[in-house]
């Protein structure tokens, strides 16, 4: 048998130290001057932390629609100041519609759109232009929707005091939410959900609502309802008659706090509007004492109080019968933000704590006693050599540790089904070399070149064997969602550490321990 | 200690017409199953919200199913879950409302019903109809590209023929696998498919084996005067690396069965999945791969030049 090389042994030996290091933090606060690359322990996943996991889908075709409709704003200022007349202009969907009143504006209006609207294309026939939204134009939008989605929805989940949650983009236009060790998943979905959309705007009093109502909508006018209300059995939603204009919106609010109503003891929210805010409901308030203004949430009139006098402080309050939890909700999405599109919850998969815990335990159990069974199972059948197998299994384990720590992967419960599934193939490596010598001792060989020969011969056969199943675990990673993954993740690195365990260590055992016996036979 | 003796020459392929036949009956029989019976998918697949909870005191079916039915869930799939104070239960996705908020009014008329303090939410799960169309095509994409991607290194490392045989062999075991789901009505869910695609993996280490034995073998009997014929150096090899089989088959399975059933409920049908796999997988290495591979020989391959090449080498 040849002399085992040196680099080898020295190899081996710090990648047991290293392993042996990293996998310490798991078990134990390592001492202040431990090296802080090996000072990690695992991520635990979801499934064994608890928490909430949800995936959010933002309405990006809703975002592009409603920059779409503002634009709608734009043009006609553009067409006033230019002095060119409409006869229509309205926003259907992705496009705009300009219906001029003379055709004879037909030449000027066009130049006068290509160059005020570039992220549109637009089409022009006898005196009606209809502007389509680019796609590149769309599709900035639609990033700019799910990017300041994330924003709005970390501020939220802040505001909820949890350590450590993560808000990531998923794709195009979904939004990963976690939150460790959380429970209220109906409380965070409420949170992250709604999009929070305020609203003020004044109440059309001269109008006749009973004709609104019957379909005659005064121009200029909109007809939106209040949180229907159980009187007698029947439910009723108040309608009122509101200026379409939007006086003032949730981005000129600064603060939200919640509050207490003095009038009817309720809970309620006090918003502070910034610079401008104030500016405007200071000059709102003043022009339009006696008045009603609507205060509107998510499309819900809230409240339509008169506007007694001038109120100069830029603040104001939203009532509406809230409960302590709500009205503290309401306060924090108002203070993170509208949503700059509907989102949609489409994916949830939420832990309780305990269920976590249990999982943790009989995840444990299940790696101890497989593990028991697999350790007693090789000393059975390989005598000495399966002594070796058993202690590279052990190492094995400890460089998975390891491994999982300093890379910083995420265990996950599928994970740990990946370390049990391991220890049953880790050993599989040596069965093949342990049977190949067992064979090349039945050929007479001697004891050293049956071991050499069993080595040797097994090695291209345990190298294609498990680049299968690394393949089939790649695969896995590709294509799997959360927690699978952490299987394909247990499962590779268990791949790739029983290789070098099972060749390398168990080599470099034999080699020594067989150099210092003098018996003929070989223990296997 | 032996398991196989090393003597034992058993006839692998000479009862390979018997173990096709056997194959066959039992493929024919998966594929009716899951076209009869079905499979029952789980939530990742159909869409829809699962909610696991523990109660402090055992609840009757009956009064968990009273305590959702003024919520509008009475027809929910209700299920006692390793233990009787721990309860699933199961709600499809409704078109008319925000299906993600079921989980929220499951959980509100299980507290109504019987009292929030005795109930504990465990886990819950939503999937949108949208994510669940997604999944399935990841989960199939999957199965399909990894089958590729073997059929792709195999062939690189041995030849077409090996690769088919290989490829068949899990294809048989696939099918199987989800037969026998199909059978017991276990839930096939995303773990499942991760096991699949697990035991495609163990069930090709396996094959590989016998076929690395087999190559090695077919070289060394191309360069005997006499060469014996492909089937007996096959059967020679499949006997050879028996021992070998077997003990991996063996260990897999203890901790297999270990995970079975120490690793709780939550993982129960993905290590039964496993167990069946490794079981079929160990089968189909020994009677499937092989044979097939037998069965294409002089297709594919070896024009007399690359023999002559062979030949040729020392």
């Amino acid at each position: 048998m040849q002399a085992y090389p040196r680099w080898k042994l020295w190899l081996i030996l710090i990648v047991l130290v290293v392993s042996a290091m990293g996998t310490l933090p798991n078990l134990t606060t390592p001492p202040s001057w431990w090296p802080s690359v090996v000072s990690q322990p695992m991520n635990l996943g979801l499934d064994l932390k608890g928490g909430i996991h949800l995936v959010i889908d933002v309405n990006v075709e809703k975002a592009v629609e409603h920059s779409v409709e503002e634009d709608v704003d734009t043009i006609r200022r553009v067409l006033r100041e230019n002095k060119i007349r409409y006869r229509k202009l309205d926003a259907d969907g992705k496009t705009l519609i300009v219906q001029l009143k003379n055709d004879s504006d037909s030449a000027a209006a066009e130049t006068l759109l290509k160059k005020e609207m570039p992220g549109y294309t637009t089409v022009a026939e006898a005196g009606r232009f209809t502007l389509t939204i680019s796609e590149t134009e769309a599709k900035e939008i639609k990033k700019f929707a799910v990017d300041q989605s994330i924003e709005v929805i970390r501020n939220r989940v802040d505001a909820l005091g949890t350590t450590e949650p993560v808000i990531v983009k998923q794709g195009e236009r979904r939004i990963l939410v976690q939150i460790p060790g959380y429970e209220d998943s109906a409380r965070a979905k409420g949170l992250i959900g709604r999009t929070a959309l305020l609203e003020f705007k004044l109440v059309d009093e001269k109008g006749d609502l009973e004709k609104a109502l019957s379909g005659k909508i005064p121009q200029g006018d909109i007809i939106v309802y209040g949180k229907a209300e159980d009187r007698g059995g029947k439910m009723l939603r108040q309608p009122y008659l509101l200026k379409k204009r939007t006086e003032l919106s949730g981005a000129e609010v600064a603060d939200a706090r919640v509050s207490i109503d003095s009038q009817y003891n309720e809970y309620a929210v006090t918003l502070k509007f910034n610079n401008k805010g104030a500016r405007k409901f200071d000059k709102l308030t003043n022009a339009h004492v006696g008045e009603r203004f609507a205060i509107i949430l998510e499309g819900v009139v809230q409240s339509a109080p008169v506007i007694r006098e001038r109120i100069a402080g830029g603040t104001a309050q939203i009532t509406g019968s809230f409960t302590s939890q709500d009205a503290r909700d309401l306060a924090i999405v108002l203070r993170a933000g509208a949503l700059p599109a509907p989102v949609k919850v489409v994916e949830e998969r939420s832990i309780g704590p305990s269920l976590g815990q249990d999982s943790i335990e009989q995840g444990m159990n299940s790696i101890i006693y497989g593990c028991i069974a697999v350790l007693i199972f090789m000393v059975v059948y390989y005598r000495l050599f399966g002594l070796v197998a058993n202690a590279a299994l052990i190492f094995n384990m400890l460089l998975i540790a390891a491994a999982m720590s300093m890379i910083g992967s995420t265990l996950t419960l599928p994970g740990i089904a990946g370390i049990v599934l391991t220890i049953g193939m880790a050993v599989d490596a040596n069965v093949l070399i342990f049977e190949r010598i067992r064979e090349e001792i039945r050929l007479g060989k001697t004891r050293l070149a049956a071991i050499d020969g069993g080595y040797d011969k097994a090695l291209s056969t345990i190298v294609d064997a498990n680049i299968t199943t690394l393949i089939a675990a790649i695969v896995l990673f590709q294509f799997g969602s959360g927690p699978v993954k952490g299987f394909a993740v247990t499962l590779s690195v268990g791949i790739l550490a029983s290789m070098f365990t099972a060749i390398m260590v168990t080599r470099a055992i034999v080699a020594f321990s067989i150099e210092k016996k003098s018996s003929k036979e070989l223990s296997i | 200690m032996q398991l196989i003796n090393p003597e034992l020459k058993v006839d692998f392929l000479g009862k390979r017409k018997l173990a096709m036949i056997f194959s066959g009956i039992l493929l024919l029989l998966s594929l009716g199953l899951v076209a009869g019976k079905g499979l029952n998918f789980g939530i990742d697949f159909t869409g829809g919200t699962l909610v696991e909870v523990k109660f402090k005191e055992a609840p009757a079916i009956a009064d968990v199913r009273k305590a959702l039915t003024p919520a509008g869930y009475g027809q929910a799939i209700i299920q006692e879950f390793g233990a009787p104070e721990e309860i699933l239960i199961r709600v499809q996705n409704q078109d008319s409302s925000d299906s993600s908020k079921i989980s929220t009014d499951i959980l509100d008329a299980l507290g109504v019903g019987l009292g929030a303090d005795n109930v504990e939410m465990r886990r819950v799960e939503f999937v949108g109809p949208q994510v669940g169309e997604e999944l399935t095509q990841a989960g199939i994409f999957a199965v399909l590209f990894a089958m590729i991607a073997i059929l792709i290194y195999v062939t690189f490392r041995f030849k077409l023929r090996f690769a088919i045989g290989a490829d068949a062999a899990l294809l048989h075991d696939i099918t199987i696998l989800v037969g026998v789901f199909a059978l017991t009505g276990k839930e096939f869910s995303l773990p499942v498919v991760a096991a699949i695609l697990t035991v495609i993996g163990y069930s090709l280490n396996d094959t590989i084996v016998v076929f690395d034995r087999i190559r090695e073998n077919f070289d060394f009997n191309r360069k005997r005067k006499h060469p014996d014929d492909e089937v007996d150096v096959v059967n020679g090899s499949i006997n050879q690396t028996l021992g070998r089989t077997l003990m991996t088959s063996l260990t897999t399975l203890l901790v297999v069965l270990s995970l079975f059933f120490f690793g709780g409920e939550v993982i129960h049908d993905f290590a039964f999945a496993l167990i069946i796999g490794i079981l079929v997988g160990t089968y189909s290495s020994i009677y499937i791969a092989s044979p097939v591979m037998l069965s294409l020989e002089g297709r594919f391959e070896t024009s007399d030049e690359e023999r002559e090449k062979l030949e040729a080498r020392p």
